[in-house]
């Protein structure tokens, strides 16, 4: 990287905020997702709101696109630097700021670990809802990129829910608020929009968190079925009877056997394990519970069990959350989908995923958000045996493909990022794209946030949107409109 | 054949194709403009009423292509929300585009077109059990368009969210004839920009919406009221907080409150018998000793309740933090003094609607002003003629420039709702 430029992001964070020798920048050039690697020019370690505006007007001056970057667990390459970009690490900015109990909001810098703002506020009995799998490293500022989601979102909703407010630094370096401490607040709503862009919209440097008091109860319960199918049926079961679980989740054969494999969460062997939690009101339930059990148990579980306790409830979960590691345990390598369909396509969608892993000759583990119909399907797979790589990538694009065909989405969680835009093609038409655009335009003309990812194309903002007209550098003959 | 003249251009007159998009909506369905189509004063020349989102797209942009200003309407239940347009030559009706598209109940969601009243949408999903979890205004006559474009919210509100909570997909037309979807029909999806967000509480100044799509919830079990009559705002604000910050799941939590200072408070409770028993023993516990004074559903109207005979009222919708209830009170209490009658509703939420009536237009209007001064945001959404003056939307924030480059991008010639929102966007 040029010396100059060097020198003057230097001088904004200090000479430890700056990472640019080889060796430590290779800690950077991916994120979860690993098999896109890019070197960053450099990485910044800024601490304050003023030096990621410091950082980034450089960038803006210069034209040097970057990319922002939490704990860097994401997995669609949300993170990934780009060429000749650097990379902004939130890392160093992890403050919380303010907890505000009485109104149930808290305030919090974005490199705070999603898990401690729980850990908080558990004492006076009020949690922070969206709870991805990687909760206990991933940040804040990289869940309100990737809009999180989790088992709980079933019933209380996505990371777009819990932030009412957000401090954002545009890729010119000025600072604006987005939403706030109140509801409502005239204008747009830019938070909602800013929420889940994947870093392509500026920098998010503080937010405002809505809590959730614990509730009175928690009950989770295992169910064990012969197949999928038959727990999909209870899953159908309980949502017609008109109950809204905490969660709902589900587990195929194989990715029980991983999870056993590695955290002994002492599941029973079946076919299908549903986990259902509710929580609430004990008298409530209670009396709800009593139904799951009795619907399970006509749609053909064989086994049933209620955690009761913390520590009980914590053993369930710990093999569910550990579910993608630890097929680690039974492949040497494997790809995680993360594609929705409408719930009742269920049977129909695992048929068709058995069908195509028999035909592929590769094994596809299944966990399920079953509730709401987010799959996470694993396709396993050994990189030293030659072609199986690419078999196994053509067959987690066939899922997203039958994801979408079945009316639902590539993406329920992990987001676009660099490894589906291409995919974004067969769930929305051009013109979808396009006037999601406009909002890159609007927030980011020059096209320096995050660049190239989410979408399979960009847009030029210098076009005036609907009519058409070259831009300078077509004129120029510089580039081509495809 | 030309008929009509705009107004859009000042000082020009421009002759306007009309039979153009006569042909694009059909004969029957473009219809000159009555006394009855005036939005705020403005008084528009037609009024289109497109059958399908693709004639509406195609409308739209012929009047893009034509200079003029398009009001899009739905049930017209709150056309006097927003400030006066600064031109309106054509409303653009979804009356025509009220088909509700499907009820996928087994997935708990539905795809609707704008038109479709919210009241004909509840009674579609009632029938297998289902609700838009929402109790916004007029649901009789309001529709799914109008409720979207104003984020209307009720009650329930505080159980199940906003409508930016709700929304999973929505389709917009833009002003150069773009139909864009985004979301989609499944709940968990972050595919792409959340635009159903985006457009909700926009006005219907960045495209007019022609379809969403929603998640729904199941309809309750049972329910019950509990109404508290508590003695002054600091103590109902309170009663709230410790509501709030127990473990109860009531659904419902509203202080009402007017002039004579004495708040009630309605606290609802949904699920099994069981459940509620045991909830409404807690509440008492909590409640300790205080007077109970009704169980009536009723009291959940009372939001719609402020809107009855207020052709000269001022309503205003304000946002605080929930502790900040009952100074809040206070000071409509300071401000109102002995001629401004006020009476308020608020939702535990923070979320306000007060209603004020005086003598006076001047009085009304300097109360107003005050009340502005003290709580931020407040924004009028019913006031008399004579004050359409006043900026409903109030002071802009840092973010203001950014929402001017998002209108720039979606509608560049300004056709849609010139100067309604925030702003003078």
């Amino acid at each position: 990287m040029d010396a100059r430029i060097l020198k003057e992001f230097r001088s904004v964070v200090g000479e430890r905020g700056v990472i640019s020798s080889a060796e430590e920048l290779h800690t950077y050039e991916c994120d979860g997702l690993t098999n896109f690697r890019v070197m960053p020019l450099a990485v910044l370690l800024p601490t304050s709101t003023e030096q990621v505006q410091g950082i980034v007007r450089i960038c803006h001056r210069e034209r040097i696109p970057f990319v922002s970057r939490g704990s860097g667990t994401g997995l669609s390459g949300g993170a990934l630097p780009v060429k000749n970009g650097i990379v902004i690490s939130l890392a160093r900015m992890n403050k919380i700021l303010e907890v505000d109990l009485p109104n149930q909001r808290m305030v919090v810098q974005p490199g705070v670990i999603n898990l401690d703002v729980t850990g908080r506020i558990i004492g006076d009995e009020y949690f922070y809802a969206p709870d991805p799998s990687s909760q206990s490293v991933c940040s804040i500022g990289g869940n309100v990129a990737e809009n999180s989601g989790g088992a709980h979102c079933l019933k209380y909703g996505f990371t777009t829910t819990h932030v009412l407010g957000l401090e954002v630094v545009l890729s010119d370096g000025s600072l604006v608020h987005l939403g706030g401490k109140t509801l409502d607040m005239p204008g747009y709503d830019l938070l909602g929009v800013f929420v889940g862009s994947e870093g392509t919209l500026g920098i998010a440097t503080k937010a405002i968190l809505r809590i959730v008091k614990k509730p009175e109860c928690i009950r989770t319960l295992l169910a064990a079925f012969n197949s999928t199918n038959e727990a999909g049926a209870a899953v159908s079961e309980i949502i017609a009877a008109g109950m809204l679980p905490a969660a709902i989740e589900m587990m195929d054969n194989l990715s029980i056997q991983a999870a056993e494999a590695s955290v002994h969460a002492n599941y029973p062997d079946c076919g299908g394990l549903l986990l259902v939690e509710l929580d609430g009101p004990q008298a409530e339930v209670e009396t709800l519970m009593d139904q799951v059990d009795e619907i399970c148990r006509k749609c053909g579980s064989w086994e049933i069990r209620v955690a009761q306790t913390d520590a009980e409830r914590a053993v369930v979960w710990k093999g569910r959350k550990a579910a993608f590691a630890a097929v680690g345990r039974i492949s040497p390598n494997y790809i995680v989908q993360d594609g929705v369909i409408p719930r009742t396509a269920l049977p129909r969608i695992m048929s068709e995923i058995e069908r195509l892993s028999a035909q592929a000759g590769l094994r596809v583990a299944n966990v399920f958000h079953a509730g709401d119909g987010n799959l996470h399907p694993l396709v396993l797979y050994d990189n030293r045996i030659a072609g199986q790589e690419k078999a196994a990538e053509a067959l987690a694009t066939r899922i997203l493909e039958l994801c979408v065909e079945a009316g639902g989405s590539i993406t329920g969680e992990h987001g676009v990022g660099e490894e589906k835009k291409q995919m974004m093609s067969k769930m929305f038409a051009e013109p979808d794209l396009e006037t999601m655009q406009r909002v890159r335009c609007a927030f980011d003309p020059c096209q320096l946030s995050n660049p190239t990812k989410v979408f399979p194309r960009t847009r030029m903002c210098g076009e005036k949107p609907g009519k058409y007209q070259p831009h300078p550098i077509e004129v120029a003959g510089l580039a081509e409109r495809f | 054949m030309i008929e009509a003249r705009t107004s859009s251009a000042a000082g020009t007159t421009l002759e306007v194709p009309w039979q153009e998009l006569r042909a694009i909506v059909g004969e029957p369905n473009l219809k000159p403009a009555t006394p009855d189509d005036a939005v705020l004063g403005v008084q528009p020349q037609m009024v289109a009423f497109p059958g399908t989102e693709q004639e509406l797209a195609a409308a739209l942009k012929w009047a893009d292509q034509n200079g003029l200003a398009v009001v899009p309407r739905g049930g017209g239940t709150k056309l006097d929300w927003g400030n006066p347009p600064v031109r309106a030559d054509l409303v653009l009706s979804t009356a025509r585009l009220n088909r509700i598209l499907e009820h996928a109940w087994a997935d708990m969601t539905a795809s609707v077109e704008a038109g479709a009243t919210v009241q004909s949408f509840q009674d579609t999903l009632a029938q297998h059990g289902q609700r838009l979890a929402m109790d916004p205004l007029f649901s009789e006559h309001a529709t799914i368009g109008g409720l979207l474009s104003t984020n209307d919210s009720g009650t329930l509100r505080l159980r199940f969210g906003a409508l930016r909570d709700l929304i999973i997909g929505v389709t917009i037309a833009l002003s150069d004839g773009t139909l864009a979807s985004s979301g989609g029909k499944v709940v968990k999806n972050v595919a792409g920009y959340d635009l159903p967000k985006l457009v909700t509480g926009a006005m219907g100044t960045l495209g007019v919406i022609t379809r969403a799509v929603f998640r729904l919830y199941p309809l309750p079990r049972t329910r019950r009221t509990v109404t508290l009559a508590l003695e002054n705002a600091k103590q109902a604000n309170d009663f709230v907080v410790a509501v709030q910050s127990s473990k109860l799941a009531h659904t419902g939590l509203q202080i009402r409150i007017g002039s004579d200072g004495k708040p009630d408070v309605d606290v609802r409770f949904a699920g099994t018998e069981t459940g509620m028993d045991a909830q409404c023993a807690t509440l008492r516990g909590l409640s300790g000793g205080t007077r109970e004074s009704g169980t009536s559903m009723e009291v959940w109207d009372a939001l719609q309740e402020l809107w009855r005979d207020a052709p000269n009222s001022v309503i205003a919708k304000f946002s605080v933090l929930p502790s900040e209830i009952g100074a809040t009170c206070e000071k409509f209490r300071q401000i109102g003094g002995s001629f401004v009658r006020w009476s308020a509703v608020i939702q535990a939420t923070g979320l306000g609607w007060v209603r004020l009536d005086a003598g006076n237009a001047a009085t009304l209007e300097s109360a107003v002003r005050k009340m502005r001064a003290e709580v931020q945001p407040f924004f009028i959404q019913r006031r008399p003629a004579s004050l359409t003056a006043i900026d409903v939307w109030g002071p802009t924030s840092d973010s203001f420039p950014l929402m001017v480059a998002v209108k720039q991008q979606f509608d560049p010639n300004g056709t849609l709702n010139p100067g309604r929102f925030v702003g003078g966007i």
